[in-house]
């Protein structure tokens, strides 16, 4: 059963510019649903929408195989945590998470024993009787997730509740929340700007941009086959090389005067478009050996990460990343080896953007090997 | 002894106690100089009046107010054994009693309704808040039209209805709460301003957490919209207060104390036994009673008010 299905679904503010335009998809029971976008892409007004408060313009919205456009917020079924957590700052912690269910009316008893199973499962025991000021960011957090999950509603909607935190407290709530949503089978639909996030979270993941769907489908799927070149950016860390080239004589030909190599079967594709933009992940262009050095490339910036060292490179008038294990003692304005190979580089249609030709799906192997 | 001993060390030790001196006390010149319009201003209009009125409480004066025989505390033995001060004293308690709730639950409910976000609620709120823009003394006598025994609206509605025409400012029963319902409409404006610049700084973010939470309009009013606006309330109901115990302009209008002093308000006694009668000395009584009064109320609804009001 599709716990959340959305229909060509469009929303414009006074008739006019659409900030969100035809969406469709849906959402099965138990998912962990990432839309991530830049900010001012639109997903958290569908976020809005979907939990009914913001009005739905066009299209059509569906729960459990029900029309549900009509119906207001509290008949949804749904629960939701903000991104500034929308905590009652006049109430204790122990009012602020029973505040639905006394709007509810729900018994006293089932009140008590549902919130001493939530604070118990949340860490919040000892932090009842405190209000929010006296709370740290990391514990206000939790009475958001309790105040949502206390409610027992199937679909729990959340509208960046990160990224008020600092790393360290982000990365723990991330397997946190993930953990929370595992264990009570919720539906989840997450809204980030932040593609770690989304990549680390997410069952599936939607990307948006200025209001339309860019692609929809696993992370990994993302990250290996991006729809287009704005996925391809959007997608990944360090952001994915990008440059315009050239075809000649079984030769790509970068701006710079770069030259690679390729396969005819690889070539034939890209013939019929009239400009070509490739791009290589970061982790992609590796340390050359005697054997298999391409290139020597100049370095313009070098990044000792302790595990991986990040070294920039100056391609034309791009700067191009590479991401290698190890440290790696190298100096800005040094020329050093690199191996580039043509499987590992995608292809798009500089002119709409669309994927042509995505790399070699890496194998496991060679993921040991690197 | 530390710095002697390290002396030796540095050359050219400064004395760190000496030159914090000196800059606290450069500091302090500094905040009075930007203080000193404040003082002057306060020091002419309101400290030496006060200092002079407390001086005059204790003496009898001439005509003139220059005083004449001192007389320590018999003037505030005279003024609680009379009759009069006594009447306007529980008066202004009245007028207190019915102003203060009268013109906060009114304006309230106006700032509620002028808060919901429709089309044209500008008009409304530039409505509601009108009357902050009227002097009391231009509504004084829109109200006396409105109060007149024979050609005003008031008593005609009330014929209209079938009822006997009242005496709004004639009759002793009805004088007091004519002029309240006058004032009330005059505070209506600020307080109604105030409360609606507290209802909007309330985060809407709680508002749409309750309304996923299933939470009711009512339920919304009473669990976020008041405890979020108790510091305003607050404020509104000290400003309130205080205004009403210094009510002057409507009384002199309306009704100049009448009928039978039922509306003869503190500060209306007050400037009555001080302009009318030249009797500084029980007049400046009167005024530190009344400060006294004031001072007394605001202290204990500060005690009160701390327990109950939620600051952010």
């Amino acid at each position: 059963m599709k716990a959340v299905e959305c229909i060509d679904i469009s929303k414009s503010y006074d008739k006019q510019k659409s900030v969100l335009d035809q969406i469709s998809f849906s959402i099965e029971e138990g998912e962990f649903y990432v839309l991530v976008g830049p900010s001012g892409s639109g997903k958290s007004t569908l976020l809005r929408m979907i939990a009914g408060l913001e009005e739905i313009s066009s299209g059509m919205l569906r729960m459990n195989d029900k029309v549900v456009n009509h119906l207001p917020p509290k008949d949804r079924k749904l629960s939701m945590v903000f991104q500034n957590y929308a905590l009652y700052p006049h109430l204790t912690v122990e009012q602020n998470i029973l505040f639905g269910l006394r709007a509810k009316k729900v018994d006293k008893k089932e009140q008590q024993k549902r919130l001493l199973e939530t604070a118990e499962m949340m860490g919040l025991t000892d932090l009842l009787k405190r209000k929010p000021k006296h709370l740290s960011g990391g514990q206000r957090q939790r009475v958001a997730l309790a105040r949502s999950v206390v409610s027992r509603s199937p679909i729990c909607l959340m509208d960046e509740p990160l990224s008020n935190l600092d790393a360290k407290l982000r990365a723990h709530m991330r397997v946190e929340i993930r953990r929370l949503q595992r264990k009570l089978g919720l539906t989840m639909i997450y809204v980030t700007h932040d593609q770690i996030e989304a990549m680390t979270m997410g069952d599936r993941i939607m990307v948006l941009n200025d209001g339309k769907i860019q692609q929809i489908g696993e992370p990994i799927t993302l990250y290996n086959e991006p729809a287009n070149l704005f996925v391809a950016s959007f997608i990944g860390s360090p952001k994915i090389n990008l440059s315009k080239v050239n075809l000649l004589d079984q030769k790509i030909i970068l701006e710079c005067g770069l030259e690679l190599a390729l396969e005819k079967g690889d070539l034939l594709p890209l013939l019929t478009y009239k400009n070509v933009t490739m791009g290589i992940r970061a982790e992609h262009i590796l340390p050359g050996t005697h054997e298999n050095t391409t290139h020597l490339l100049e370095v313009v910036n070098v990044e000792q990460l302790g595990n991986e060292t990040l070294l920039t490179f100056e391609v034309g008038k791009e700067l191009w990343t590479a991401k290698w294990l190890g440290q790696w003692k190298v100096k800005a304005g040094e020329y050093v080896p690199v191996s580039i190979s043509t499987k590992n580089i995608s292809f798009f249609d500089t002119d709409t953007g669309v994927l042509i030709k995505p790399c070699m799906p890496t194998t496991e192997q060679e993921v040991v090997l690197i | 002894m530390n710095e002697i001993a390290y002396q030796p060390e540095f050359q050219t030790s400064v004395n760190f106690t000496k030159e914090k001196k000196k800059q606290r006390i450069s500091n302090l010149i500094k905040g009075i100089l930007f203080l000193l319009p404040s003082i002057l201003l306060f020091g002419v209009f309101l400290f030496y009046p006060m200092g002079k009125t407390i001086y005059l409480s204790f003496f009898l004066t001439d005509n003139r107010g220059d005083p004449t025989v001192f007389v320590g505390l018999e003037n505030y033995v005279k003024i609680f054994q009379s009759s009069n001060f006594l009447q306007s004293l529980k008066s202004t308690l009245l007028f207190a009693l019915f102003t203060v709730p009268g013109t906060i639950l009114v304006s309230l409910v106006l700032a509620i309704l002028a808060n919901e976000k429709l089309r044209g609620i500008g008009v409304f709120r530039t409505i509601f808040s009108s009357t902050m823009g009227i002097s009391v003394a231009a509504a004084s006598v829109f109200w006396m039209f409105l109060f007149h025994p024979t050609i005003g609206w008031l008593n005609r509605i009330v014929e209209a209805m079938g009822f006997e025409a009242v005496g709004w400012l004639t009759d002793p029963d009805w004088a007091l709460l004519s002029v309240s319902i006058s004032t009330i409409w005059m505070n209506i404006g600020f307080t109604f301003l105030i409360l609606l610049g507290g209802l909007q700084s309330i985060d809407s973010y709680l508002y749409e957490s309750a309304d996923i939470d299933g939470a009711g309009y009512f339920y919304k009013l009473r669990r976020i919209t008041i405890p979020m606006l108790s510091p305003t309330l607050f404020f509104v109901l000290t400003v309130t207060l205080i205004n009403a115990f210094q009510t002057f302009g409507q009384v002199d209008m309306l009704t100049r104390g009448g009928p039978q002093n039922e509306t003869n308000l503190i500060v209306y006694s007050i400037y009555q036994e001080a302009f009318m009668n030249y009797q500084f000395g029980t007049a400046s009584a009167q005024a530190i009673i009344l400060f006294i009064i004031i001072l007394l109320l605001t202290l204990v609804q500060f005690k009160l008010g701390e327990r109950k009001v939620h600051y952010q």
